[in-house]
């Protein structure tokens, strides 16, 4: 027995200080994604493992959050702003697996394919796996989209019910991932459409060689990319849910890139040094909403003396440690059209009561204050935050009554207005300022159960976001979100909290990788040293 | 003993209904719904997600669903995942194997520690030893397995480097499953290498499973051995001049044995509850993960499909080893 745990050993250790074959990069992820289908994922693990399968029309730049071309090589748009017309790429190869080999490249049908199902409720796919298209359906397509035609085997025109300066960006993200088209009829006509969506064929950087769930996924680098191929010869994700197991690995070299590591960690990791933490705000927000439809703070006044009451940064430092920006405006500052002449509410106490008594409050007032249940990207921990914050009012006067409901329901209600004060967040979709002035802020958003858990329908705000929308001039659009975000820090409909920043712990010997604003982790255009 | 054999074959009908209707209604008194759960922060408007609950069948009454269920259950479909839409039975069958190979290098640990330990503390009532198996056995009890886990990958994987830190198997190895044992695939692939590689990711975690058992087992041997030893029969036998060894191997062991296979055979549930988190810590592809995922996700059909085919598996096994007593033991099946 002894003989056989020392064999065991010893043959362990071997196994351990084994070297991963050249120009393999190890990705420690955090869990397993749902399933190969981007037009119905709604988790950021998901995108992760489509984002090397599959390819959109127009992309994010690398690290970034302009539009570039992908599948489409250049577009037209109309001057009304209505018409989109793209030329898509030549030559644009499909993976291939045991299933399906294919017999053309990429072209018009396949846009048509990504388009009509999600879209058309008739269409053979649109129920495949599950009908629900959420980022579809939330970046307003269906209400947005007048039609989609192909024109020849090289040319699609989209037409809008009416402008949306974000338009491309909208079709830059995961879910406006193209399926082949060939595929998909092959799979139907086999009477197993959902495999399309289990064992994907895309045309991107990188095609699946195995996933194993909660295990393993394997990809190779596609040697026909329309890009030219990626430098890195095969690509792992190592799934690892827990944050210290993921550091433990990376620290062994068993992998090479990790996401979202335990703050607790965070120390160790910069004291080691064959790691790097890269590190950029992310396009998030967490905040405090008052709700501007019920009394107490219908009335400006109560709302920017609360503002002043809180101690942000002892919220920051606290919980936050090193891992968040205090917010000023609802925008992260890494967006185009940030604002950086706002000054935030300084933390006064004397004023806020002050301000209360003109308000019609000498004596305080009492309010609920709202923490999730749960642990975002954006908020680490709401309920220690409210806690913070009911002291900090308490020394104003207001008694803050701290409530909480199941995360579901949470949202439910908020978003049904049933809060005086709530915490709520936010991670932007396509980059773009619209997806948080308006989406969060906008009248539209304030109706029933909308997104604007503020309720905040204040018209000079809401003219310039919608104008906004419909205006194509970027210079003129930017234009318009920093007036907006004047008024916003005017009327305080939130206290903005803090934005998340996002830590990624990589071994030194990885080069070029580079943080995405939306958190995606992408493997093309990596390499990896000695 | 085929009396004895229908007696507890018939109790095994009312547990499974039982098991049904606990999994069915417990779920779904957890507030909120998996389409809920999906939309985030993002929400979804009412008339989208009265269409989804249709769509899924979650509109129609509880006693209906749950008839529907049943209906289906006893034709063999546990329904698909509202998540992943794998059919639940598919991806059981795909993270069962990892859990059972976890699980048996668990118990085999417990068992080959667990009873011979026992074994001595009894023969040495009192002495070093015995205070040394008890305390350390009850310290093991009480570990939490999480911190106990982390504790272990920091000091062998991290400082002394001599285990892998998680996983089930080097990322270099390629094996495709066949059983699903990895250590058996990969022999069966002929690639010793990728053996030693499986073996070696199980050592770790199979000690933070079989901690508990192993603590279990060790003080149930020692205790049932000590009654066993007081006996007149054991003094008879010593009297008779039998060799000690043969007296404790021969005499005692057997009629100790009958308390200490109990506790093995409920030590399954023990081990699929330890599973959830040595699974978590130990990035070990399993059903204890499978499931904790499905709670928080709202994945009804992976929750009610999972807990029974868990819960088969627990009743199986104590069948098993009721069964097993009347082997061991010939008053039971004989008894009215």
């Amino acid at each position: 027995m002894k003989k056989l745990l020392l064999a065991t050993l010893s043959a362990s250790a071997l196994m351990a200080a084994q070297p991963l074959a050249a120009k393999t990069l190890v990705y420690c992820s955090e869990g397993s994604p749902e399933n190969f289908a981007p037009s119905v994922n709604t988790t950021g693990t998901s995108f992760d493992a489509n984002t090397q399968i599959y390819d959109t029309i127009v992309q994010f730049e690398r690290g970034g959050t302009k539009v570039q071309p992908a599948l489409a090589e250049k577009w037209d748009i109309s001057p009304d702003g209505l018409t989109y017309t793209f030329h898509l790429r030549k030559g644009v190869k499909w993976h291939s697996n045991k299933n399906f080999k294919p017999t053309r490249d990429f072209n018009a049908d396949d846009v048509m394919f990504m388009i009509e199902r999600q879209w058309k409720e008739d269409h053979p796919f649109f129920k495949v796996t599950s009908s629900n298209h959420s980022y579809f359906n939330d970046m307003g397509m269906p209400k947005l989209l007048k039609s989609v035609e192909k024109v020849d085997d090289y040319t699609v025109k989209f037409t809008l019910n009416q402008p949306e300066a974000p338009f491309l960006s909208d079709l830059a993200m995961q879910y406006a991932s193209v399926q082949s088209k060939e595929y998909a009829d092959a799979m139907l006509k086999a009477g197993t459409p959902e495999k399309i969506d289990q064992e994907p064929i895309g045309t991107g950087a990188f095609y699946l060689v195995q996933y194993q769930k909660d295990a393993i996924i394997r990809y190779k680098a596609n040697p026909d990319y329309w890009a030219g191929k990626a430098k890195i010869d095969d690509l792992v994700f190592a799934i690892t849910p827990d944050a210290s197991v993921r550091w433990a690995k990376l620290q062994k070299g068993e992998c090479h890139v990790m996401p979202y590591p335990n703050p607790a960690d965070l120390d160790a990791i910069r004291k080691d040094a064959n790691v790097e933490i890269l590190e950029q705000p992310g396009l998030n927000i967490g905040y405090l909403a008052y709700n501007t439809s019920k009394k107490p703070f219908d009335d400006v006044k109560v709302r920017r003396a609360v503002n002043k009451a809180i101690n942000k940064k002892a919220i920051i430092d606290a919980v936050y440690l090193s891992s968040g920006v205090a917010a000023i405006n609802p925008i992260p500052p890494t967006m185009w059209s940030y604002n950086e002449t706002i000054k935030d509410d300084p933390y006064d106490p004397e004023a806020a009561k002050k301000e209360l008594a003109e308000a019609g409050y000498p004596n305080g007032l009492e309010i609920d204050l709202w923490a999730m249940p749960v642990q975002r990207p954006y908020n680490p921990n709401a309920k220690r935050i409210a806690e913070l914050m009911q002291a900090d009012l308490a020394k104003v006067g207001i008694k803050a009554e701290i409530k909480t409901f199941e995360w579901g329901e949470y949202r439910k209600r908020l978003q049904a207005g049933e809060h005086q004060t709530g915490m709520f967040g936010w991670t932007g979709d396509n980059g773009d300022p619209d997806n948080f002035l308006h989406t969060l802020l906008g009248c539209d958003a304030a109706k029933n159960n909308g997104g604007n858990v503020a309720k905040f329908c204040y018209k000079p705000f809401d003219d310039l976001v919608v104008k906004a929308k419909t205006v194509t001039d970027q210079a003129e659009r930017e234009k318009l979100y920093r007036e907006a975000q004047v008024i916003f820090k005017e009327q305080a409909p939130w206290f903005t909290i803090a934005h998340a920043v996002q830590l990624k712990p990589v071994r030194k010997e990885v080069k070029d990788f580079k943080l995405s604003p939306f958190s995606r982790h992408v493997f093309y255009g990596v390499d990896i040293g000695k | 003993m085929l009396r004895f054999i229908f007696t507890r074959l018939s109790l095994v009908i009312p547990t499974f209904i039982g098991i049904t209707l606990l999994a069915f209604f417990l779920v779904r008194l957890v507030p909120g719904d998996p389409i809920e759960t999906m939309a985030g922060e993002r929400g979804i408007d009412a008339a989208r997600h009265a269409q989804l609950l249709t769509e899924y069948g979650l509109d129609r009454p509880l006693l209906v669903q749950y008839g529907k269920y049943i209906e289906r259950v006893v034709q063999g479909d546990l329904g698909k995942s509202i998540v992943t839409r794998e059919s639940v039975l598919t991806e059981f069958g795909q993270l069962f194997p990892a859990t059972i190979e976890l699980a048996l290098c668990a118990i085999l640990i417990a068992l080959i520690v667990g009873l011979p330990a026992g074994i001595i503390a009894a023969v040495k009532r009192n002495s070093i030893f015995d205070h040394g198996v008890m305390g350390i056995s009850l310290t093991g009890y009480s570990m939490p397995i999480f911190w106990w886990g982390l504790l272990l990958i920091l000091l062998f994987s991290v400082q002394l480097g001599i285990t892998p830190v998680s996983g089930r198997i080097s990322v270099q190895y390629f094996i495709e499953p066949v059983t699903g044992f990895l250590t058996i695939d990969s022999l069966l692939a002929g690639d010793i290498d990728a053996f030693w590689s499986a073996l070696s990711h199980l050592v770790l975690p199979a000690i933070v499973l079989g901690t508990v058992p192993l603590a279990v087992i060790a003080r149930m041997t020692r205790s049932a051995m000590l009654e066993v030893l007081g006996e007149d029969y054991i003094r008879t036998a010593r009297a008779k001049g039998m060799a000690p060894i043969r007296v404790v191997a021969l005499h005692a062991l057997r009629n100790a044995l009958i308390p200490v296979v109990t506790v093995i055979g409920l030590q399954v549930g023990t081990l699929f509850t330890g599973a959830i988190l040595t699974e978590t810590i130990f990035s070990w592809p399993g059903v204890g993960k499978w499931l904790i995922e499905a709670i928080s996700r709202r994945d009804y059909p992976v929750l009610q499909g999972g807990t029974l085919l868990l819960g088969m598996v627990v009743m199986s096994v104590n069948l098993f080893v009721d069964l097993l007593y009347g082997l061991i033991n010939p008053r039971i099946r004989h008894a009215k």
